[in-house]
């Protein structure tokens, strides 16, 4: 066994020396105290961290919760969490973590390596429905957990107080990353018991915010958590969620001097108004995430089954002209990574836009006339828009495709029939990744897994031969084959670039706005991780 | 009376009935698969069979169709599947606002519609008139985001009289209930005004001149209370037009009432949520209709219910 990372604590104290590697340098500015607003348009359906899994709540619940593994705030760099340190045996199977000693959930109740089984067990029990188990195949005993023939995962045991063993039925090199997920939260057992199914609405965490007020339809209220572990965290005193605010609505309220983020960020029809007044533009943040929107072509549909067909789409596609359409919140994509996605393919140019070159490649493929096709689209704005512009690309090249613009899940269900939707563009249901890891992009969207009736593989693209060298890259969960293992992952997406079953279009930019007396580095506000803002770390100056 | 009002309330079962069977089978003929939404992007068949079976969806839709009966005699609307808390605790929650919101709103119909309705009358082939009636015509015809934006763009952005948006005091609820109100308004003042030339030309009113009243008693205790009676009942079937106006007033405003529950419910496909609301929407129509038809009587003792 190597000790490979230990916590800041630990190595200052080994080193003797006060705080020698900080993974966050705490912004000297920062001010304690204090309460803000901020407003969703949608209901928060629920703070239960094994089911939270939507724009409002994924936030909030990291605010309330913590897992083993968190995230350098605004960044998608590891760090511990609940964890105070973990070891990787040598074959990648075992991970052992040493628990953080001292750390109360919001009961008052110490935290103990029971929690963290009993809420991994929790999380992969099937009636627990939780859209996120599925990120827990790796751990031994989950396949027996998934059918019902077991009600604890055989791979997770407590050898002490304040150690937790897990071990894998596979490598798995995205494990630390699943464990810093929500879904891996630790929760008490007897407040989850206590709450029956209410618990998404009675909360109990070791996270740097508790609930104090929860007015269904009208507003939520989080109060700090004076005893939380991270010292001087959380600098806010109290957050106030108010839900039901139209975008539009939330926007006029903070020039007013109401909110201060409009957490649904800034509505398309105002973007412009925004940045051409120099004193709002000021308060505008513009961050990376992990997105990437993109068409799928149904590689079992004809002519879709014709790899020459869809490179010719690709390179009708005018992915610049799409880009104006959202008023150039995006920047093009080349391949289905996003470029702040490690295992990105720098230089990698993929299809230009070449009009007479993809007609010729359509003639080449036997329709120097175009074909007739469906573009299946999310009904809500700007994706119409988007759709038509598709779709007077593709007439430029003889496809005649007709727009479907249909409700999302109306969307999702075509895309899960093997023989419904030709096309599908992704807004509005577009990938963002659940961690940041190159993995991410694979599995469900275009490995063999998902190109299964209700799945997400929209291309229905499986090539068992890259589903080999996927999971051969995953399995290099040794640190030291990060770099291989990205190159692994680098050749996979190139790979499927040359199947062509998707046009990348564009990795779309977050844009916010924040109210003036709001502090912090601006990445808290775009965090990658924590989306839409990390509340813990950011302040008000006044 | 007594066997008109059983005889009614057994046709309105049947329709809320036959309300709650139709929208169950529009809903569930949808593509949608609400399994898949529960069980996430990364879940496996097999937990996408497992959640099927512990929620019944497995079953033929008569089964499940009967099972919601059941549960709904018993006051159960079911559990929202993405909001994963009971129905009835999520409607019960909203609809204090609603209710307030449709209050605000009658109150709106009755001042300005009433108002603009006996000036009109009074002022009857007048530049007043048509100013008045031209401006009902607006009320009613135009749409209700459009007024919501622009009064929420005037009155709250720019005069600051009101709060922009939200719920809580008596200031938060003017803005909407003019909205809301507005179309009805238009109505009840075409309504009030025809009315109103209707009673003053009847022979009581001449009597009532003749005797040599005032001009404003005849108008306030002769020919008022007769005018308005035809409104009085108009409010009853109100009811069914707000509940179609409280989806976008409630969006508009932020106000946390059963639209703004329905609309985010049809956007994401919860359909417990879509189908508790529309089974107390139904209600509500279903009642008002009643209301009116049993008030009838009271204002004018020549209809009989029989």
């Amino acid at each position: 066994m190597r000790k490979l990372l230990a916590t800041t604590a630990l190595l200052a104290a080994m080193a003797g020396a006060p705080a020698l590697a900080q993974d966050y340098t705490p912004d000297p500015n920062a001010k304690e105290g204090g309460s803000i607003t901020i407003t969703y348009k949608d209901d928060v359906a629920t703070l239960d961290p094994a089911i939270g899994y939507d724009w409002q709540n994924w936030s909030m619940i990291k605010s309330i919760f913590d897992g083993l593994m968190d995230y350098v705030p605004g960044t998608t760099d590891l760090r511990p969490g609940l964890a105070e340190s973990y070891e990787i045996s040598d074959d990648g199977m075992t991970y052992t973590f040493k628990l953080r000693p001292g750390v109360k959930f919001h009961n008052g109740r110490e935290m103990t390596a029971e929690d963290v089984k009993y809420s991994l067990n929790r999380v992969t029990n099937p009636t627990t429905q939780s859209p996120g188990a599925g990120f827990f195949g790796a751990i031994e005993g989950y396949d027996a957990m998934a059918d019902g023939s077991a009600t604890e995962l055989s791979g997770v045991s407590t050898p002490g107080e304040s150690t937790v063993v897990i071990k894998l039925s596979r490598p798995d090199a995205t494990f630390l990353h699943v464990m810093a997920l929500n879904f891996a939260s630790v929760v008490p057992q007897e407040a989850v018991e206590a709450a029956g199914a209410d618990f998404g609405k009675q909360p109990v965490g070791t996270g740097a915010f508790k609930l104090a007020e929860w007015t269904i339809g009208q507003r939520l209220v989080f109060e700090k958590n004076a005893d939380y572990w991270r010292e001087g965290i959380p600098y806010l005193d109290q957050i106030t969620f108010e839900v039901g605010q139209e975008p539009i609505v939330a926007l006029l309220r903070l020039q007013n001097g109401e909110v201060d983020v409009p957490g649904d960020g800034i509505p398309p029809a105002k973007f412009v108004e925004v940045m051409n007044d120099p004193e709002q533009a000021a308060r505008v943040v513009e961050g990376g995430q992990l997105h990437t929107g993109y068409i799928t072509m149904n590689v079992t549909m004809p002519p879709f089954d014709d790899v020459k067909v869809r490179k010719a789409v690709n390179m009708a596609i005018n992915k610049e002209r799409i880009i104006q359409i959202i008023n150039g919140r995006a920047v093009p994509a080349t391949q289905p990574l996003p470029p702040s996605m490690p295992g990105y393919t720098e230089g990698y140019e993929g299809y230009k836009y070449d009009v007479e070159g993809a007609k010729a490649l359509l003639a080449e493929a036997g329709h120097p006339d175009g074909f007739e096709t469906e573009l299946f689209v999310m009904n809500t704005d700007p994706n119409p828009r988007i759709a038509q512009a598709i779709q007077q690309d593709l007439s430029q090249i003889g496809i005649k495709a007709s727009i479907q613009s249909l409700a999302q899940a109306n969307v999702i269900a075509a895309g899960g029939e093997k023989d419904q939707a030709p096309m599908i563009w992704s807004g509005g249901m577009a990938w963002i990744a659940d961690f940041p890891d190159a993995s991410n992009f694979y599995g469900p969207i275009l490995g063999c897994a998902g190109a299964v009736q209700g799945g997400w593989n929209w291309s229905w693209y499986c090539n068992e031969e890259l589903d080999k060298e996927a999971a051969e890259a995953d399995s290099m969960a040794d640190p030291a084959q990060k770099d291989a293992r990205l190159a692994k992952w680098s050749d996979v997406y190139m790979k499927i670039m040359e199947d062509a079953p998707w046009v990348p279009v564009f990795n779309e930019q977050r844009y916010t706005m924040k109210s003036a007396r709001m502090g912090g580095d601006d990445a808290l506000y775009v965090d990658p991780v924590s989306i839409p803002v990390n509340y813990d770390y950011v302040y008000v100056t006044e | 009376m007594a066997a008109y009002l059983v005889r009614r309330l057994l046709v309105s079962l049947l329709i809320l009935l036959g309300v709650s069977f139709i929208t169950f089978v529009l809903l569930y003929a949808l593509p949608a698969d609400p399994v898949r939404q529960i069980a996430g992007r990364s879940a496996t068949a097999q937990t996408v069979e497992n959640i099927r079976a512990q929620l019944g969806l497995d079953q033929p839709l008569m089964v499940q169709y009967w099972r919601y009966l059941t549960g709904l005699v018993q006051g159960d609307l079911g559990r929202s599947y993405l909001q994963r808390s009971e129905v009835s605790e999520l409607i019960a929650a909203r609809l204090p606002a609603t209710l307030l919101l449709m209050a605000g709103a009658i109150g709106c119909e009755l001042i300005l519609g009433l108002t603009m309705g006996i000036v009109a009358a009074l002022k009857r082939g007048s530049a007043t008139d048509n100013t008045l009636m031209i401006a009902s015509f607006v009320g009613v015809s135009a749409p209700q985001f459009v007024v919501g934006l622009l009064l929420l763009y005037v009155f709250a952005v720019q005069l600051k009289w009101f709060p922009i948006g939200g719920y809580g005091t008596l200031a938060h609820l003017v803005l909407p209930s003019v909205t809301l109100g507005i179309m009805g308004s238009g109505w009840y003042s075409r309504m009030m005004r025809s009315s109103m030339v209707d009673v003053l030309r009847a022979d009581y009113i001449r009597t009532a001149r003749a005797k040599g009243l005032t001009r404003a008693r005849v108008i306030l205790r002769h020919a008022l209370p007769n005018a308005i009676l035809p409104i009085i009942a108009m409010i009853g079937i109100d009811i069914g037009i707000f509940m179609g106006g409280i989806v976008v007033v409630e969006s508009v405003f932020g106000w946390p009432g059963i639209g703004q529950l329905a609309w985010q419910a049809i956007q994401r496909v919860d359909i417990p949520i879509i189908m508790g609301v529309t089974l107390v929407s139904a209600c509500a129509i279903v009642l008002g209709n009643l209301l009116a038809d049993l008030v009838t009587p009271f204002i004018d003792p020549r209809i009989r219910l029989r």
